[in-house]
């Protein structure tokens, strides 16, 4: 796929399409990124690449750090060493942010502005030529629909949080950087950004989720990566990341955890127990839960 | 750079709602009231002396000349209020309330936020100068019947001051927060009409160092440079013991900016958002 393809320009010109990854590039690849605020250090060697529809979760303790690889990623904050790219462009170049949607932690739109405003003043900045169907879907992919001409002070944390994800959206970006989207959130509001980010993930969008909702990064993203005092200490699927606890058995005799046995060995240990005569009620492969390996990951490097 | 435009509008807009055009235009009528008031009750006690015969001194050019001059530089705080009340929380202070990072993650380029904050500001506080000015000058013709001797270059010049000091406003909102910027703005205007006053006193005392003092200040400070050399223009052609008269007058600091003025105020401005820009750049937000 060339830029000429996707933007209708001279098949025999390359020319610059602002929301076209590089076609080889990751929409985010974190390279050795060291941050250092004084003497204290922020990251320390952190790498990481986010594919173009994949969804990556970034977890970590207060000041591990999170929020500064996200702001490297976005140009607000100059890396001390290493190299942050989006889509192939050096983060914080004009090319990075045509091809970047991004919701700070703390962000504030005017108040006196209505919905549609804030992404019509988007869209102009961006540069995108969406129009109004453009603020129509967004509004309507974060079910704000209906809050279109509602101003900013109208509205709840949460829908304002909601707006700023439409925003983060306009001008179609390859790469979304969310940094804790979901914090104010009510269970409702949680559902609609999942159900949003399984819709961008189907779109090719690749996201960064920094999060400290567990579970919501568990249920939605690709991959995992924990990082503590700067550095990345676990990073894989949610599946990977989880280590096995062990078989759970329930007989007429009780429950019997086999800690050593794991999921392969269920149906010859259930076999041996029936050929005992036994009667089996119920068998659990246990492994560790997200925030059990988090945890541990993290006790691990942070004493 | 078309995004200039929207982002000087979108900083307007944030005044607006904040009310620093209300706050500024109460300000305003109320002093163009006040003047008017002044200059009438001024001139109806100075005409009946006309000309001082033992002196030679016009008295109504005297009266109008100096109130003319204390209006401008009313003026010029009033522009000075405004410039910074529209600059002073540009950088850090947006981003502080975290309104200026989804901007700067567009692909515009934080120099274009910068220049197009100062562009808004210039756009409101020039014309602004110059119509208070305007008003005072047909205030005090039609209470008085003076007219200043130059009218355009001194309003253009005061104009010209409060880009300066939106310029500088907008430089200080890249290190400090809102009201330290606010704060050190103001200062920096107080220790440029000091300097011309020093340099007023340095004249009637003959002493060279505080006239050099004054002439370093109003260098490094060319909005000072801008009002003085706007002063001297209002009486430009008047000669004899009014002019003496005038210069020893109470709105002080009357002085020719020379030739090059100009051309030091805009090398003076580009630098000013040269800088700025360079460290915003820099800045980790």
């Amino acid at each position: 796929m060339s830029f000429a393809d996707t933007t209708g320009a001279d098949p025999g010109r390359v020319s610059f399409s602002p929301v076209q990854c590089f076609p080889v590039a990751p929409a985010l690849q974190v390279t050795d990124l060291s941050k250092r605020y004084g003497r204290v250090p922020a990251l320390d060697g952190v790498s990481l690449a986010v594919e173009e529809g994949e969804l990556v979760g970034l977890l970590g303790p207060n000041g591990a750090g999170k929020s500064t690889l996200v702001k490297i990623a976005c140009g607000l904050i100059r890396p001390t060493g290493g190299r942050a790219e989006i889509c192939g462009a050096r983060a914080g170049s004009p090319r990075a942010r045509a091809a970047l949607g991004y919701l700070a932690e703390l962000f504030r739109f005017p108040d006196w502005y209505r919905a549609e405003e804030v992404l019509d003043l988007h869209q102009r900045l961006a540069g995108s030529s969406g129009g109004a169907g453009e603020r129509a879907e967004l509004l309507d992919l974060v079910s704000l629909a209906e809050a279109r001409t509602r101003k900013v002070e109208a509205m709840s944390k949460g829908m304002q949080q909601r707006l700023g994800l439409a925003q983060a959206l306009v001008g179609s970006p390859r790469m979304l950087l969310l940094d804790e989207p979901t914090s104010a959130l009510d269970p409702a509001g949680r559902r609609i950004v999942r159900e949003l980010l399984e819709t961008l993930r189907g779109r090719g969008i690749g996201v960064l989720l920094n999060s400290h909702l567990l579970s919501e990064v568990e249920l939605v993203c690709d991959r995992v990566v924990i990082i503590a005092k700067g550095r990345v200490v676990a990073a894989g699927s949610p599946d990977d990341l989880s280590r096995p606890r062990g078989v759970e058995i329930e007989t007429e005799q009780g429950v019997r955890l086999l800690p050593d046995a794991g999921r392969k060995d269920v149906p010859r240990i259930v076999a041996d127990l029936v050929a005992r005569g036994e009667r089996v009620y119920g068998v659990r492969a246990l492994s560790t839960t997200l925030e059990e390996t988090y945890l541990q990951a993290v006790e691990e490097h942070t004493g | 750079m078309n995004a200039i435009p929207i982002i000087a509008l979108y900083a307007l807009r944030e005044a607006v709602r904040r009310k620093v055009f209300i706050v500024v235009l109460v300000l305003t009528a109320a002093f163009l009231v006040l003047y008017w008031l002044g200059t009438d009750f001024a001139f109806e006690e100075t005409q009946q002396f006309g000309v001082d015969s033992e002196t030679g001194i016009e008295v109504d050019v005297l009266a109008g000349a100096t109130l003319f001059g204390l209006a401008m530089f009313a003026t010029l705080f009033l522009g000075t209020v405004l410039a910074v009340f529209l600059t002073l929380g540009a950088v850090r202070g947006d981003a502080e309330r975290g309104l200026l990072q989804p901007l700067v993650v567009r692909p515009v380029g934080r120099s274009t936020v910068l220049v197009a904050r100062l562009v808004g500001a210039a756009a409101v506080c020039a014309p602004y100068v110059f119509a208070v000015y305007a008003a005072a000058a047909v205030i005090t013709r039609s209470t008085g019947g003076w007219w200043p001797d130059r009218f355009l270059v001194p309003g253009l010049e005061l104009a010209a001051a409060v880009v300066i000091i939106a310029a500088l406003s907008l430089l200080g909102s890249v290190f400090l927060s809102s009201i330290a910027n606010g704060i050190a703005i103001f200062m920096v205007f107080g220790a440029g009409l000091v300097a011309g006053l020093l340099g007023q006193i340095g004249e009637a005392l003959n002493s060279e160092t505080l006239q050099s003092v004054a002439r370093y200040a109003s260098r490094a400070l060319p909005f000072e440079a801008l009002y003085q050399d706007g002063l001297y223009r209002i009486t430009e052609d008047t000669v004899g013991f009014t002019r003496f008269a005038l210069s020893l007058g109470p709105f002080g600091g009357a002085q020719v900016g020379g030739d090059m003025l100009p051309l030091w105020t805009a090398g003076y401005l580009v630098a000013v958002v040269g800088v700025a820009m360079l460290a915003f750049a820099r800045r980790d937000l």
